[in-house]
């Protein structure tokens, strides 16, 4: 026996593990989390739901919390953590880590917020508030129009200064009361549900309504642009369960479109939503709504809830209002149905489409906010209507969100076609004073720059893909003499590169190497095209595919800013 | 389906064909076409998020990834054109930039890949890298090396669903996490590597570079712990076991857990014997109550040539025999030895011993199941395949923790209920399982009987029997129905713990399913009423007619790598092999021919059980013994009786690869050699043959085991004369017709083999009952059962109930497992898990020290908060040689079985005591070494 003699360690060292490997369920943290959850369903699609809860409750996620509800939920506690870690609205503290101010001021430094004077409030900002208050700088919240635009704890301030931020967070100003809309009663005394009582009761035929979609020429206004139509067609002719989802994520730097329309008309859209449903035969909807528009989330809750009291006809689709959580990517179609599923909003690969396998791999119609919006409009006035409007050559109208260095900025629906200057001058009062037109956006954050120089290009779908831009949800920023294009360009790269899902490598990498390649003063020109076709060409979903847009342009438009 | 059509396309300006759904990438690798691939991994799901095998598809504005798209007719490919090859080499120079210098492993896929395709240096800077995890005994965790493609997290929550990874954060933040990004070690990991076997970049790893070294040879085998039986190959170095991979083998695809992948250094522990041993003249007297010291063998033992020890061994064996007649003697083989050393042990017991006094620790696990089995259905074999939850409907797990003891058949259960199988779990204690389990009946400890007969009436009064089945394959159904008459669910309710509502839904789902199986483990067997729980779940199976097709039927999970063979080869006191009763005269006269015996030598009377041994020792009529690779000195009930027993021995002849708590008490202790040590067949939990292969030679002076049993044979005069194992195999072979057809060069070749396999090729059979029971008319028998209580019931003296059963880290005694240094590290140290809201009551914080007391023994050790375990209740491994549990155990038997009641006594638990004291292993005290010389 060739024995080595190991010397018995002494008795008192720490005994290694008092409890089974990982995380134990503390009993006090679960009695916490099912009070927070109720009676509401434990199911894995509503972790997002309940994480809100405990996030708004506790003003932070603690990883005993966290712990407890992967347990109430049957889940792992890496599915609940992995899914928390995603979304930016989610504060997770683990044991040992101190808990972040209760009170949140997120200052939006989107392009037309920090042309407006964003960075200049974040920088002050912390030393007016103290350190009772926790200030961050926020993505493109969607209101571009009150650039500069800041949001105390869940309540807005338009045009922020400090003072009004201050005088806002010692007022405890902390929640969005909506006012102004037009309620279910109000749009019933308009005439509102009519046209869907019609429908319902037989008075029109499916096939005309869809024929009359088609004829008008509606398309997605997310910013894809699918004809409406055609997509009813096709979801319509998947087998039953057919779903649907709506996007509110409009997250898309520069759009705003949504929010003004939804903040003032919601049931326009609801009746456009149900006829929808009735014509595709939908079982379910979900409605997706960006967390940063909490006033809108209350109005609809509220009016969703007098709508089910008294349904516009007997047997309406349950409607499921779900809230985001702080991330762009949730705008990508199939990354909102991963959302909605209550799991990370990473796209999908496709095929398979939504339209085949979508929300819970079923059928699903997938809608943005506004092409809903003017179904309504376009059925009582007739496809020909929508279909006359429309500028140079193009046919139909455009919400455009503009911003910028306009006079007066905000949603200005359009005739399709219309060129910037005609846009600016028409609808906008012009540029603002001392400004010059130098360069826009026409189509928010992923639809490239254009110069001055090409503002008489058509703006619709389909016009800018030759100069290696899109129209996109018509989010329209416009820049000055005062501006440069790389200094654009840099803001929408630190956008991209906050709010890639990372789940494909050049999106992943790509967004964060091309981010610290413009942030130099010399650009690598035949790096950044190499990056850019990788880009382009291998990521998986629009977000990579779109994010070198804006060095593209500078360095196709704007040479004369590299030298 | 109709036979499966074929699709054409244009790959690279060729027409090829493919099946529809088939990946481009598969149809390129069959065409000879390499496409760089990273995320991709056969086995796992595709996700396509590496981007490195994208490919041009005319047509389509982006490019695709190969792996995750399927050719459509006519499409036209490229994945050479400028365009697919600039973005496959950007990809990866794009990872390679935040590539780490030093490599982790000797295969790189992004190295590969990148040298493949002339990727140069790449111009990116680097990321700010993560730093090292280090917290694992097992797995280094490099996240520096990490390209996030998830493979790890696949295999982690796919392939074994153990959900420990996760992918958290976003963007370029995104990051591979264990639980909430907690320090591996400290994560809920269960270490079965599947993620590092996943890894492609040596982000995840074996810990202490184990894999950065070249192997000299690969040695395909099957893991020697538990009886699910993957198979795995050893890399072996210099005849030291490198590390372990899983190998496709029919139960296991390639996965393995904790044991199987980090639990074989034992093999190399110092402390294993190499010479034989012969207790000194001046050795101190042999007591049950000891303290041993592996480390101070020498005080008790002297070495002593193979020549010496064999004579002396076998020599006062046979002078036993001799002067005492042939009763006087007795054999424990081992289920952990092959089916050959079974088989040959056996056949020493009842040749050269003379009688039928041999047993293994099948007594001690299944007996009750078997006995069940065999008088309901004939036969104590599975009907079915593990793998076959996963063609159930229904299945019903009771009594039994896979994830801990069968960790890998625990994995296809979790595969199965992800996939919509209605998984039931039924157990006093909350495992894993409950989580992925379509319902968690928490019964109350030791009423199974009252439980499972309510779900019986709910089957017979809701008309929801298979009247067809009942009438034409079985016997016996009328005396059960009218026993179950009496057990409603909402009599039974307040008894077992169960709602009535929660009882009969159950058993409605069980009954009307396409499909429903029943596993179950030692908490259904090691009872008083054991035999009757197992009567109970048959007649489940029978009333329903869920049993005979694939993915209904009932499957006792077996605990040893060969607990089934060692039953099939004979082990046992009461069957010869193939389980041919010794008291039936034609089965005698059969095997005397076979073995060239004169007629009547067989013995006619069945031997004892492993329980009843120890009883006979006591009482003298047992004088010697021959213990091959068991440890009745720790796993035995009250196992102080179990010592004096052993001590009370004239002569024991212990052979064994350490020297354990029996061998402590031996005259003569012969080493031998451990599983990588040699080569044998082994029969799993699925009735399936498999080949385990010598990978590295026994150590010093140690031998082969079946070396050892023909040399102790030759000196009880027997004419014996195996050259080779596979001789042992062809005898074997032709006495036992369930295995008739399988032959040693089939094994080789295929590795595994399914029984029964009457005739040379047939193919085997998984499923069996499929058209009749072997038992008389080919019809199986309903036996009623009604409810018996455990023999030691709490009461103010002893108010708690003590539950024993094994832990994920160690196997049965942890004579191997403990001395395995990732094994060890992981659990160095005894302890008790009790309900968290118990130990609050106690006074006691988890990690102290606690004192548990029954009226057999005592032993102290750390306190675990543990909230699966029911209230009222401790729960205790039995592998801590410092705090043996077993000298607290019931030996009170199963009237039917004699399984002993290991899952059920009175104790009482208290605060405080001393501390375990531990000898020279366990503790953790390999690694702690290892990492004080620094390594």
């Amino acid at each position: 026996m060739n024995a080595r003699t190991i010397p018995i360690l002494v008795e008192e060292r720490q005994r290694k593990r008092a409890t089974p490997k990982g995380r134990v369920v503390d009993p006090a943290a679960l009695a916490d989390v099912r009070q927070a959850l109720g009676s509401a369903a434990r199911a894995r699609d509503m972790l997002i739901e309940h994480l809100h809860k405990l996030q708004d409750k506790f003003g932070h996620l603690s990883a005993r919390h966290l712990a407890a509800l992967a347990r109430e939920m049957d889940m792992a506690q890496t599915e609940v953590y992995e899914v928390a870690t995603f979304y930016h609205h989610f504060d997770i503290v683990k044991e040992g880590e101190v808990a972040p101010p209760r009170l949140t001021v997120r200052v939006c430094d989107g392009l037309s917020c920090e042309l407006a004077g964003a960075r200049d409030l974040l920088e002050r900002l912390p030393a007016i508030l103290g350190t009772e208050v926790r200030v961050i700088a926020a993505p493109c919240v969607g209101r571009c129009e009150q650039a500069p635009a800041v949001a105390v704890a869940q309540h807005p301030i338009a045009c922020a200064t400090t003072e009004a931020v201050k005088s806002a967070v010692d007022a405890g100003r902390s929640r969005h009361e909506p006012e102004g809309f037009v309620d279910l009663q109000g749009y019933k005394e308009e005439g509102g549900y009519a046209l869907l009582k019609t429908c319902i009761a037989g008075e029109i035929e499916v096939d005309q309504v869809i024929k009359a979609l088609e004829d008008s020429g509606l398309r997605g206004l997310g910013g894809a642009g699918f004809p409406a139509g055609r997509k009813w067609r096709i979801v319509r002719n998947e087998p039953a369960p057919r779903l649907m989802a709506v996007n509110i994520d409009e997250g898309e730097p520069g759009t705003f479109k949504d929010r003004v329309y939804l903040e003032r008309d919601p049931h326009r859209f609801l009746e456009g939503m149900l006829i929808a449903a009735w014509a595709v035969g939908i079982g379910k909807i979900y409605i997706y709504l960006r967390d940063e528009y909490h006033g809108c989330r209350a109005m609809l809750e509220s009016e969703l809830a007098k709508l089910r009291e008294q349904p516009p006809f007997p047997g309406m689709p349950e409607i499921c209002l779900r809230r985001g959580a702080g991330a762009y990517i949730c705008g990508e179609e199939s990354a909102m149905i991963e959302s909605i599923e209550g799991k990370r909003g990473m796209p999908r690969l496709r095929p398979p489409y939504v339209a085949q396998v979508g929300l819970f791999g079923r059928p699903t119609l997938e809608h943005n906010f506004e092409t809903l919006y003017w179904v309504r409009e376009i059925l009582e006035r007739g496809s020909a209507w929508f279909a006359a409007q429309g500028r140079h050559g193009r046919s139909g109208l455009r919400s455009f969100s503009v911003s910028g260095r306009v006079k007066n900025p905000g949603v200005k629906l359009a005739p399709a076609g219309i060129t910037i200057r005609e846009l600016i001058d028409e609808y906008c009062g012009g540029m603002q004073d001392g400004h010059r037109l130098y360069a826009y956006l026409p189509g928010g954050a992923s639809g490239g720059i254009l110069p001055a120089t090409m503002g008489d290009i058509p703006l619709d779908f389909d016009t800018l893909q030759p100069y290696g831009c899109f129209i996109g949800s018509a989010a329209v920023i416009v820049l000055s003499d005062k501006d440069r294009a790389v200094d654009a360009a840099r803001n929408l790269m630190r956008f991209f590169h906050h709010e890639s899902c990372g789940q494909c490598t050049p999106c992943r990498n790509g967004t964060a190497k091309a981010s610290a390649l413009i942030e130099k003063d010399r650009w690598d020109l035949p790096l950044l095209d190499d990056l850019s076709a990788v880009m382009r060409d291998a990521s998986i979903c629009g977000l990579g595919q779109a994010a070198p847009n804006p060095i593209d342009c500078v360095i196709k438009y704007f040479p004369q800013e590299l030298k | 389906m109709t036979a499966r059509e074929t699709i054409t396309f244009k790959l690279d300006g060729r027409d090829v064909s493919a099946v529809p759904g088939e990946p481009i990438i598969e149809v390129a690798k069959r065409e000879g076409i390499e496409i760089p691939h990273l995320c991709y991994k056969p086995g796992l799901d595709a996700v396509g998020n590496c981007r490195a095998c994208v490919v041009e598809i005319d047509g389509e504005r982006t490019l695709a990834p190969s792996c995750c798209r399927a050719p459509q007719p006519g499409m036209t490919v490229r994945t050479d054109s400028e365009r697919a090859i600039r973005s496959q080499k950007l990809v990866l120079e794009l990872l390679q930039s935040d590539m780490p210098e030093a490599d982790y492993t000797l295969h790189n896929e992004v190295d590969e890949w990148s040298a493949k395709l002339g990727v140069g240096k790449p111009r990116f800077t680097a990321r700010a890298q993560p730093v090292r995890d280090g917290s694992h005994p097992a797995i280094a965790v490099n996240l520096d090396a990490c390209i996030q493609c998830t493979r790890c997290l696949r295999a982690c929550r796919d392939e074994q669903v153990n959900d420990v990874i996760g992918l958290a954060f976003r963007g370029d933040q995104a990051k591979i996490v264990f639980d909430m990004d907690d320090p591996m070690g400290a994560s809920t990991c269960v270490a079965c590597g599947e993620c590092v076997q996943a890894c492609p970049t040596g982000a995840l790893m074996p810990a202490r570079d184990a894999a950065l070294t070249v192997p000299d040879r690969s040695v395909p085998s099957v893991c020697p712990y538990c009886g699910v039986g993957c198979q795995l190959t050893y890399h072996v170095k210099d005849d030291r076991i490198l590390y372990v991979e899983g190998r496709d083998g029919p139960a296991n695809h390639g996965r393995l857990c904790v044991k199987g992948r980090y639990g074989f250094d034992y093999a190399h522990h110092p402390q294993r014997l190499t010479r034989p041993l012969i207790r000194r003249h001046d050795a101190p007297p042999k007591t049950g109550d000891f303290v041993m010291d592996p480390t101070r063998v020498m005080d008790v033992f002297r070495e002593a040539s193979w020549e010496e020890a064999l004579d002396f061994a076998g020599g006062t064996l046979r002078k036993i025999r001799d002067t005492h007649g042939r009763k006087a003697l007795a054999g424990f083989g081992s289920a952990k030895g092959s089916n050959e050393e079974a088989y040959l042990f056996q056949k020493l017991v009842r040749t050269g011993f003379g009688s039928n006094n041999v047993d293994h620790c099948t007594r001690l696990c299944h007996a009750s199941s078997v006995v069940a089995l065999l008088e309901g259905i004939g036969s104590g074999a599975v009907s079915n395949p593990v793998m076959d939850v996963t063609r159930a409907e229904v299945v019903i797990l009771i009594g039994a923790n896979p994830t801990v003891n069968h960790p890998v058949a625990a994995s296809w259960i979790k595969n199965a209920a992800r996939a919509g199988t209605k998984l039931i779990v039924m157990d006093p204690r909350r495992s894993d399982l409950a989580r992925v389990a379509h319902r968690f009946l928490q019964f109350k400890a030791d009423t199974d009987v009252a439980m499972l007969n309510a779900l019986m009436h709910v089957i017979v009064t809701e008309g929801l029997v298979d009247e067809k089945f009942i009438a034409s394959r079985t016997i016996g159904y009328d005396e059960l129905r009218r026993n179950v008459e009496g057990y409603s669910p909402e009599a039974m309710a307040p008894i077992c713990g169960i709602d009535a509502d929660t009882l009969r839904d159950v058993a409605r789902l069980y009954a009307r399913s396409k499909a429903s199986m029943i596993l179950w483990g030692m908490g259904v067997s090691q009872h008083v009423h054991g035999t009757d729980n197992a009567r109970c779940l048959i007649a489940l199976a029978l009333m329903t007619g869920q049993i005979g097709r694939p993915g209904t039927g009932l499957h006792p999970l077996r605990g040893q790598n060969n607990v089934q063979g060692a039953s099939d080869a004979g082990l046992i006191p009461m069957m010869l092999p193939d389980y041919q009763h010794v008291t039936r005269p034609e089965v005698r006269a059969r095997f005397e021919q076979a073995w060239q015996l004169a007629p009547g030598t067989l013995d006619s009377q069945v031997g004892l059980t492993v329980v009843e041994v120890m009883h006979a020792i006591k009482k003298g009529e047992i004088r010697g013994m021959y213990v091959q690779g068991e440890n009745p000195a720790m796993s035995d009930p009250d196992a102080h009786h179990a010592r004096e027993s052993l001590a009370a021995l004239e002569h024991l002849v212990v052979q064994d690869i350490f020297l354990t708590e029996t061998a402590y008490l031996a005259d003569v202790i012969l080493p031998a050699g451990a599983f990588p040590e040699k080569t044998g067949t082994f029969t799993n939990t699925d009735r399936l043959v498999q080949m385990g292969r010598q990978a590295v030679p026994p150590p010093g002076d140690a031998r082969q085991d079946l070396w050892i049993i023909q040399e102790i044979g030759k000196r009880l005069g027997l004419p014996w004369d195996y050259q080779h194992v596979s001789e042992v195999f062809d005898e074997m072979r032709h006495t036992m017709p369930s295995i008739a057809g399988i032959t040693w060069e089939r094994l080789e070749r295929e590795h595994a083999v399914t029984y029964p396999c009457p005739h040379e090729g047939d193919p085997g059979q998984p499923v069996v009952f499929t058209d009749e029971f072997p038992r008389e008319g080919g019809k199986a028998r309903f036996v009623p059962a009604d409810i018996i209580p455990a023999d030691e019931r709490p009461d103010a003296d002893y108010p708690t109930v003590l539950i024993t059963g094994r832990q994920l880290e160690h196997w049965h005694t942890g004579s191997m497992t403990r001395r395995a240094s990732v094994l060890d590290a992981l659990e160095p140290d005894p302890t008790a898990l009790v309900h968290p809201l118990d130990l609050a009551s106690l006074g006691v914080r988890p990690g102290e020290v606690v004192t548990i007391e029954s009226r057999r023994g005592r032993v102290s050790l750390y306190a675990r908060a543990d909230d699966g375990t029911p209230r009222g209740a401790v729960f205790v491994p039995f592998c801590y040689y410092e705090a043996a549990i077993n000298t607290l155990t019931n030996a009170a038997l199963d009237p039917f079985a004699k399984i002993p009641e290991f899952k059920y006594c009175a104790v009482r638990v208290s605060k405080g005591g001393d501390a375990p004291r531990q000898s020279s292993y366990g503790g953790g005290q390999i690694l702690a070494a290892l990492s004080s010389v620094g390594a």
